[in-house]
């Protein structure tokens, strides 16, 4: 399917997509939102591209197949809970910055933990939906 | 106090699973890695078993939120014991399947979920919070349905969706009477709970919520009426699965119970009768389910069933002696179990079949693999003074101090028909002549000599453990008196997670 008026939607719809999943994510801490919404509203963004563009155009945008977020994200969430326990604290406690930064405000380990989520999210919503595209195309 | 050595078992699983993933396409780079964080898993465990057997208990509350309204990790002796069994059941399991897993099913990620049904088994053994052990039996059954089902042909899609379809449904039990346990407790902390349970007025209400466990639980280490999804499952998965799957998952769901019935409820009458009732018919439909089987790992499966009953049994007798005795059963099941699945993989490369009636000739061409598997059996039947033997006498004794003669008797006969399964299988696969058969296929002499070591070595590991248990059955009853002593006077176990 090969649409104009959905490739030009799609070249403002993507960016604007990332960018709401990146507000989602960092608004989740206190507010409903975090890593899970986050990276699927993201992953979206990138099935909306494959819809439009083909699945190969998609992959080359992503660069690197999306399996392979999946144990970047992993890690990432499980280094933020082992974190504290090299400050002799219990795993997962939450430890913040002291000073806020610019615009984000105080960045805390659960922060992390949550980009961790929303990464393995993308990797496992896109590897599914891929494979599935995949073998309908064959 | 916290300590965080008591999460490491399960990181290390977490981790090693973690970098499998990053390994995805790299088999051999997969096999190092996974055989690696076995074994630190294993010397975690040890570790944390020496330090609980001296500290008595170790606590973590996660997060630094305070029990009861963070979630708890808690070390006891029952929990680092199994810690340290799954560690080792774990490890031989890892070893075993490093050659007998196909290559299709190592593509598709077998290293990794293995770890993480590995994880899921810790953290269940771990943790001291209701809520915190549903999630990790979930974790245990997403992981063990796509186990059965990587790279499977009808018969293991056919198994797993019975499996999935009733320990999904254990599952949708157990959440439920968390939630009315809830609702009449407004807590989740296990050792919490043990305290508002027993101040409940309305026992009536108690005792129902305690039921539904039972039936949650029930289901999972398959007790009487809900048991059917094991034989028609535990036999389609490649057989280091169905070891991990023997060995550990129906252990998880009586250790679950043993956990709930001696910590949260304390089994009133009725409730012991019910346990009783179904013990009695649990190790007599097991057995004779057993009886006519003529794939062994069909056979095994009911055997397993039938052995759960002495668990559940010594739970509902529920005295020093015979929770005692079914810790010791517990320890010496695992292990022989786990090495009774990876015995029956053996034979199925030696002959290409685990038919009896294909099979036959074993003990002519293989001698030494036959007496070692002869220890392997003759743990499971109980023959002094071998490890099946000792938790026996403890069960026997305490069912006649109870007046439960009915259970006594099918103890004995649970014995006796486990004692005649094996002997005939015995007979059928080692003693009888090979028969006739158009083509010959013995996977096993076509391996290079480093790969049959592999399939060999966590075999004889396995059985020299089981051997240890027997022969050094004093240093296990220890143990297990300790674990019962604990089962039964609590008040350590609740010091210790809610801090008075």
């Amino acid at each position: 399917m090969q649409s104009t008026i959905l490739k030009t939607a799609t070249n403002y719809l993507l960016p604007l997509l990332l960018l709401f999943s990146v507000f989602i994510l960092l608004r989740g801490h206190y507010e409903s939102g975090g890593g899970f919404v986050g990276g699927l509203v993201a992953s979206i963004a990138f099935v909306l591209h494959s819809f439009a563009y083909g699945l190969e155009r998609t992959q080359k945008l992503l660069k690197y197949p999306p399996k392979s977020f999946i144990p970047v994200g992993l890690l990432l969430s499980f280094m933020s809970g082992v974190l504290p326990m090299f400050g002799g604290k219990a795993y997962m406690t939450g430890v913040w910055s002291s000073e806020p930064l610019p615009v984000i405000g105080l960045v805390g380990s659960a922060l992390f933990f949550d980009i961790g989520v929303f990464i393995v999210v993308i990797g496992v919503t896109l590897t599914i939906l891929f494979t599935i595209s995949e073998s309908i195309d064959q | 106090m916290t300590d965080n050595l008591l999460i490491l078992p399960i990181f290390a699983h977490l981790l090693t699973a973690i970098l499998l993933i990053f390994a995805w396409s790299h088999i051999n780079l997969q096999r190092v890695i996974s055989l690696f964080g076995h074994f630190m898993a294993l010397v975690l465990s040890l570790h944390l078993f020496s330090k609980t057997w001296k500290a008595g208990i170790l606590t973590m509350q996660a997060g630094g939120w305070k029990a009861p309204f963070g979630i708890t990790f808690v070390s006891d002796t029952f929990s680092a014991t199994f810690v340290v069994l799954t560690a080792i059941a774990g490890l031989a399991v890892g070893i075993f399947s490093t050659v007998s897993v196909t290559k299709a099913r190592m593509q598709f990620g077998y290293f990794a979920i293995s770890h993480f049904l590995m994880m899921g088994l810790n953290g269940a053994f771990l943790t001291g919070d209701i809520f915190n052990l549903y999630v990790w039996f979930e974790i245990v059954i997403i992981s063990s349905f796509v186990l059965m089902t990587l790279a499977g042909k009808k018969p293991q899609m056919e198994g797993a969706i019975k499996y999935v379809a009733m320990n999904m449904l254990a599952s949708t039990v157990f959440l439920t009477a968390i939630a009315i346990l809830y609702g009449l407790t407004g807590t989740l902390n296990m050792a919490d709970l043990s305290l508002k349970v027993a101040q409940i007025e309305k026992k009536e209400l108690v005792s129902v919520t305690s039921l539904l466990f039972f039936v949650g639980f029930g289901i999972k280490s398959a007790v009487f009426p809900l048991y059917f999804w094991l034989p028609s499952s535990y036999h389609t998965p490649p057989s280091a699965i169905a070891a991990t799957f023997g060995g550990l998952l129906t252990k998880m769901g009586v250790y679950a119970m043993m956990r709930t019935f001696t910590l949260v409820f304390v089994p009133d009458a009725f409730t012991q009768h019910v346990l009783i009732a179904c013990a009695i018919l649990t190790l007599f439909t097991g057995a004779m389910g057993a009886l006519n089987k003529t794939s062994i790992r069909r056979m095994f499966s009911y055997l397993i069933i039938c052995h759960i009953g002495f668990m559940i049994g010594g739970l509902g007798l529920h005295t020093h002696v015979a929770l005692a005795a079914v810790v010791f059963y517990l320890i010496h099941d695992i292990i022989v179990k786990t090495n009774l699945f990876l015995a029956t993989g053996i034979i199925h490369k030696i002959r290409g079949s685990t038919d009896i009636r294909r099979l036959g000739g074993l003990y002519e061409e293989y001698p030494k693999l036959s007496l070692l598997m002869a220890i392997i059996f003759f743990s499971m039947v109980g023959i002094p003074p071998l490890s099946g033997f000792w938790p026996k006498i403890g069960l026997f004794q305490s069912s006649l101090d109870q007046r439960s003669y009915i259970l006594l008797a099918a103890f004995i006969l649970a014995s006796f028909f486990t004692l005649y399964i094996i002997a005939k299988m015995w007979s059928e696969v080692f003693w009888k002549d090979l028969p006739k058969r158009p083509e010959e296929t013995n996977e096993f002499t076509e391996l290079p000599f480093f790969k049959q070591t592999l399939l060999i070595v966590p075999v004889v590991g396995l059985a020299l453990v089981s051997l240890y248990i027997g022969l050094g059955a004093e240093n296990i009853m220890i143990i297990s008196n300790r674990i019962a002593t604990n089962m039964i006077d609590t008040g350590y176990y609740l010091d210790a997670v809610l801090n008075k």
